[in-house]
């Protein structure tokens, strides 16, 4: 098997404070192969953003990896020096975030922020930057290139900013993209550019991406695979269509029938009952028994892993009976 | 028309302009002209009593204008809201407004920033009740903030909590309870579950449509969301840079969309089913609504537009057979294909 671009395993993240320690990531494990997008879905304080910020080494003290490993092209990353990790960042992984302004420094023109990182990550002297820079905002769909490059970024609407972000992750062509809710901030329309825009440029250029976001029609259009993610641990991974079609843990289930869908009945939504726990409260045995509507003695004792289930795998005591598969989600019931 | 048929809100002919000019200095030493901004323009729609209108667009659409005109926190620059049959404009003064002021509230996007911190949450739901003077005595007051509390899903005990110590949807259920306090029959929801995670959303969207049915609620709801639309509404409108460009019962709007701008929202929309239709992209972006293009507003971006009467003429208001109103010139002169059914499943 050809080496995985991103190889996350056992990736814990904990927080230090007063009553005691979070764990808003909890001894999680992926892999992101050549050229593919793995989406990594759930609400608010489910821990895929602190996923995200951790593989790039971007966690805010006193968050800190306490455990696992996180490997890009079978190197391990998340122990590397500041510096080296600086240079690794924009280089080797190139990040969108949701919102664009936050990206781009209004101080500076956008041919200066493009410039500055093809010459930071690459030997292309001036003139040959800018040239770059004018090729990428082309290749990116901003009109008028050569004149544009010298605007600054409040001359440009939201989509069009998110178009200079997405041409700023791919500067140094990374092998792997975090971008991070990148539609999140934009319009329906303008969301439906960027994502064929983001689709297509990772197509060309052999790029893989960790996606991650709440908008599970955004996954549905752009992944390959599926996490869903659930109280800090991954919940059920599995191939998009999968996943979106044929849930196999309740949580996914749940999900996918909350979200209107249009041409569907308008009678009342299904809704998961309850809220997700707050990370001090994490209840025992798996996160989701209280809310599930299929729970029973087992998930109230036992933390279920990451299990078979047909061409998925979800960590659900539903899928038990299944002969448990080895692989990337073993292991990893020693909790402290 | 009888009092029952009568539509609960008429709105008619709406135009509000905001001035944007620079400073005056700048004008005067600079030379800079007066500049105005069309927020909305000519829009008109009339809301059932017991129904639901949803009002969608993109940012700068002017769709969350409509609705604080409606509520009456701007005053429109042209045109009329008629709420149950008496005209807003010809009120004169507060002591008028008071008793129409208590049968409608609004629900904003955002529950962190709408409710007081510094209050408790029986505090918050009983301010309309004292304003209004509905009802009399502490005792009467709590125990009707522990009834709306009840109605929304809460606990009367919740009322002793502040707002922080609730999540975003428990929020947007104390927003909604405050909103009923003054025991209105419509309600003005902007945006109410932008903020908030699907599943939550989904209880919002249950406990408005519950609401609907038990106290026979009209609501104008505004939404940027075409799916959450559909499962709310009875009426969707589209606009477009201030302009209303078609609006029609939800059902037919979703499956036989008229114009061009609908008919890009819906093709927008990412597909769940994944049944692989191919999506056409759109291209281009909403124009600045300081100077929006002549004519149709959308004729830049128009697949349909036909390079002469899009660019110079507003369009008219044209009915739509089945119920509904469109404006569009490619509508009118029948040079648009039949719409393919965008509703999937259904």
């Amino acid at each position: 098997m050809a080496r995985p671009v991103l190889q996350v395993d056992n990736l814990t993240v904990e927080f230090p404070t007063r009553r005691g320690t979070l764990r808003a990531v909890d001894d999680i494990s992926f892999r992101i192969d050549a050229g593919e997008v793995l989406g990594v879905v759930g609400e608010s304080g489910a821990g895929k953003s602190m996923t995200g910020t951790a593989v790039i080494g971007l966690l805010e003290p006193p968050g800190r990896i306490s455990g696992g490993r996180v490997q890009l092209e079978g190197a391990r990353i998340d122990h590397l020096p500041h510096d080296q990790m600086r240079r690794l960042r924009g280089q080797r992984i190139g990040m969108i975030f949701q919102d664009p302004l936050t990206s781009l420094n209004p101080l500076y023109t956008i041919g200066f922020h493009l410039t500055e990182t093809i010459r930071t990550h690459t030997d292309r002297g001036e003139a040959e930057a800018r040239a770059r820079a004018i090729e990428l905002l082309t290749e990116v769909g901003i009109p008028a290139p050569a004149q544009r490059i010298d605007q600054y970024p409040h001359h440009f609407s939201g989509g069009m900013r998110q178009r200079v972000v997405i041409a700023l992750a791919l500067c140094a062509e990374p092998r792997l993209v975090i971008a991070d809710e990148p539609t999140t901030a934009l319009d329906v329309s303008i969301q439906a550019q960027i994502i064929q825009l983001l689709k297509r440029l990772c197509r060309e250029h052999g790029t893989s991406v960790l996606l991650i976001t709440h908008d599970m029609g955004v996954i549905a259009e752009t992944a390959d695979r599926v996490a869903v993610m659930y109280a800090g641990r991954i919940v059920e991974v599995g191939p998009v269509r999968e996943v979106v079609q044929n849930a196999k843990h309740p949580y996914t289930e749940g999900l996918m029938d909350a979200i209107p869908k249009i041409g569907g009945r308008t009678e009342d939504l299904a809704q998961i009952r309850g809220t997700m726990p707050r990370l001090s409260q994490i209840p025992a045995g798996c996160a989701f028994h209280p809310r599930c509507p299929r729970a029973f003695d087992r998930c109230r004792q036992e933390r279920p892993e990451l299990l078979d289930a047909g061409a998925s795998r979800a960590a659900c005591w539903l899928h038990a009976g299944e002969p448990a598969g080895a692989g990337t989600g073993r292991g990893g019931g020693e909790r402290g | 028309m009888s009092v029952a048929e009568r539509p609960l809100l008429q709105v008619r002919d709406l135009a509000k302009t905001f001035d944007v000019s620079p400073p005056l200095l700048n004008r005067v030493l600079q030379g800079q002209p007066q500049a105005f901004v069309q927020a909305i323009d000519n829009v008109g729609f009339d809301i059932p009593r017991g129904t639901t209108f949803s009002l969608v667009g993109e940012s700068g659409s002017g769709k969350s204008t409509v609705a604080r005109v409606v509520v009456g926190l701007y005053r429109p620059t042209r045109g009329s809201v008629t709420f149950d049959g008496t005209d807003l404009a010809s009120i004169r003064g507060r002591r008028q407004m008071a008793p129409l002021r208590r049968r409608w509230a609004m629900i904003f996007q955002d529950p962190y920033a709408s409710l007081n911190p510094r209050w408790r949450v029986r505090t918050i739901i009983a301010e309309p009740i004292r304003v209004h003077g509905l009802a009399a005595g502490a005792a009467a007051i709590r125990r009707r903030v522990g009834e709306l509390l009840e109605l929304v899903g809460l606990s009367a005990a919740d009322g002793e909590k502040f707002p922080h110590e609730f999540s975003g949807g428990q929020r947007q259920r104390i927003s909604i309870a405050r909103a009923l306090a003054s025991e209105p029959e419509f309600l003005v929801c902007d945006e109410p579950t932008s903020a908030l995670d699907v599943s939550v959303q989904a209880q919002i969207l249950n406990l408005m449509k519950r609401l609907q049915r038990e106290l026979g609620l009209t609501y104008l709801f505004i939404s940027h969301d075409l799916a959450v639309v559909y499962h709310i509404s009875d009426y969707v409108g589209v606009m477009y840079l201030g302009r209303l460009v078609e609006w029609a019962p939800a059902h037919a709007l979703f499956t036989r969309p008229q114009h061009p701008y609908t008919r890009m929202l819906l093709e927008a929309i990412p597909d769940l089913e994944m049944s692989g239709r191919a999506r056409t992209p759109v291209g281009g972006e909403v124009p600045s609504p300081i100077q929006p293009p002549d004519g149709c507003h959308f004729h830049p971006r128009c697949p349909f537009a036909d390079g002469d009467r899009c660019q110079r003429e507003v369009p008219a208001t044209l009915d739509i057979a089945g119920g509904g109103q469109v404006r569009c010139h490619a509508v009118a002169e029948r040079r648009m294909p039949p719409a393919d059914t965008h509703t999937r499943g259904g």
